[in-house]
């Protein structure tokens, strides 16, 4: 088994093929879209793949220590994470093409007009433990 | 309490009441209802006999999951389920199980899991931690492993390879929550060996013996990757190698050669060398090649080149590499590692580096990156 990171972009990504905003979508369209992915965490759960996922805030902030009690806190110029990330599922499939197809099925969650986004996720699998035997 | 003595009497009894006729989850569950009675009662009145009472009250157990789910229009099936006596009980349940729970109908990952409940007796929570999963998902995994074989007929001739396989992974998995895999392994595939006479069986437990001898060697106490060649070899644990030794010229003696056999000689030439530089690569080379003969790894293919560049020179291993496909993971790496001993520096440096970008692992990466910085460090100089 192995661990994939699904990560999902506010922006960054290449364009989705069904590209509205999501501010743009009717109400049940969001609904459905929100349903989608439930649905499909929740299968996950019942195949013994699901790890975790969480949905991030797009607020974030920069911090670095810069010397005793004063963490500057920067927003920018730099690209930060709180423009890329927009939330994570962590699944643990028999083989990278499983988690291919699962990413596939993800990124078909229903947009505006109920189409599918085909938005671009990032597929990442986790360093892991080594192996006992490698040799 | 003695929890291993449990531990051990599961497979043995979940056998027994899937002989017996009933499902395998039902068995399993009755089972582990037992078991719970038996923590519960045993301190103050232990058993005569552990394994005959556990069957004893995992069987009423079922008997009332069995009644209760069927309620009363299903009361004369009961009357089937009846023990059966006579000679049906002389059979290996145990061995039967092992079958049952790597069976090729289910996928990898769920074989382990339902190994290491069934026949290991771990808990769901056990589990679920050494494989760093929520414990609902886990649970989830193993019952729909369950479900999978329960149409299975416990009386099909098992296939031994897909057994191994499953041992292998367990062993080989490098996590460890509350359980030792590379133990747990171990435990169960002498279990196996002790049922079934079988080459291959002997062959895996050999080679889980003779690293599991090195284990502490491994590792440094921060956790990092500890070469073969640089391990303290005193760090060995020279009582597993002398039993996995043991093991592995029994199963060679049998002259059918297998892949574990093959490894575990490799692994034994390495366990028999005092120092790196006394290691017998001559004779490594020469199991690689048996082991090529057996199964075509590339894995094999790559780890054989190290051993030619060991016993004829950097030159000769790079030569052996050149034949190989340099998107083969850990391709870079023994590229990098020949061409240091080499003498080319640069070359070695770049290649540890584009090594440490692809390495599977922590470990790995870590120590890949400290080889190409070591060299940098030293072209600077």
């Amino acid at each position: 088994m192995a661990k994939y990171l699904l990560l999902k972009h506010y922006r960054g990504a290449p364009a989705a093929v069904n590209d509205v905003p999501m501010d743009r979508w009717t109400p049940e369209e969001v609904s459905a879209h929100i349903q989608y992915m439930q649905d499909f965490a929740a299968r996950l759960e019942t195949t013994g793949e699901f790890v975790d996922g969480q949905a991030l805030s797009p607020e974030g902030t920069f911090v670095r220590y810069d010397g005793e009690g004063r963490p500057p806190v920067t927003d920018g110029p730099f690209a930060e994470t709180k423009d890329l990330i927009a939330g994570w599922m962590v699944i643990d499939v028999d083989s990278y093409e499983r988690a291919l197809e699962l990413a596939g099925e993800l990124s078909a969650a229903p947009g505006a007009g109920g189409k599918p986004i085909h938005e671009w996720l990032e597929l990442r699998p986790f360093l892991t433990e080594p192996p006992t035997i490698t040799e | 309490m003695d929890e291993a003595l449990l531990r051990t009497l599961t497979p043995t009894v979940i056998g027994v009441l899937v002989r017996r006729g009933a499902d395998f989850a039902a068995a399993e569950d009755a089972v582990q209802d037992a078991l719970v009675e038996a923590v519960r009662t045993w301190p103050e009145q232990p058993p005569r006999d552990p394994k005959g009472w556990l069957v004893t009250v995992a069987w009423r157990k079922f008997l009332d999951a069995a009644r209760a789910d069927s309620s009363r229009r299903h009361r004369e099936v009961r009357v089937e389920f009846e023990p059966v006596p006579g000679p049906g009980e002389t059979v290996d349940d145990t061995l039967q199980l092992y079958f049952l729970c790597a069976h090729p109908s289910l996928t990898p990952a769920s074989a382990v899991a339902l190994t290491l409940r069934a026949v290991g007796g771990l808990t769901t929570r056990q589990i679920a931690q050494a494989y760093l999963v929520p414990e609902r998902t886990m649970a989830q995994r193993i019952s729909r492993a369950k479900r999978t074989v329960s149409g299975v007929r416990f009386n099909q001739p098992g296939d031994v390879a897909t057994v191994l396989r499953v041992l292998y992974l367990v062993f080989n998995e490098g996590y460890s929550g509350d359980v030792d895999l590379a133990a747990e392994a171990i435990r169960l595939t002498r279990q196996l060996a002790a049922r079934i006479d079988h080459e291959e069986v002997a062959g895996l437990l050999a080679l889980m013996l003779l690293h599991h001898a090195r284990r502490a060697a491994r590792t440094g106490p921060d956790g990092r990757l500890v070469p073969l060649a640089e391990q303290d070899r005193t760090r060995w644990d020279t009582r597993l190698i002398a039993e996995g030794v043991d093991v592995l010229q029994a199963a060679l003696a049998r002259d059918r050669l297998g892949e574990y056999q093959a490894q575990a000689a490799v692994a034994a030439l390495h366990a028999d060398a005092r120092t790196a530089e006394e290691t017998d690569w001559v004779q490594i080379v020469e199991w690689y090649d048996e082991l090529l003969r057996l199964t075509g790894s590339p894995v094999a293919r790559l780890n054989r080149a190290v051993a030619v560049g060991e016993a004829d020179g950097p030159r000769a291993g790079l030569a052996a590499l050149a034949e190989l496909d340099p998107a083969l993971p850990r391709y870079p790496a023994v590229a990098a590692y020949l061409h240091e001993r080499d003498g080319d520096l640069l070359t070695s440096a770049r290649l540890y580096a584009e090594a440490a970008r692809s390495a599977p692992n922590l470990a790995e990466r870590d120590h890949l990156t400290r080889q190409a910085a070591r060299l940098n460090a030293r072209l600077r100089d």
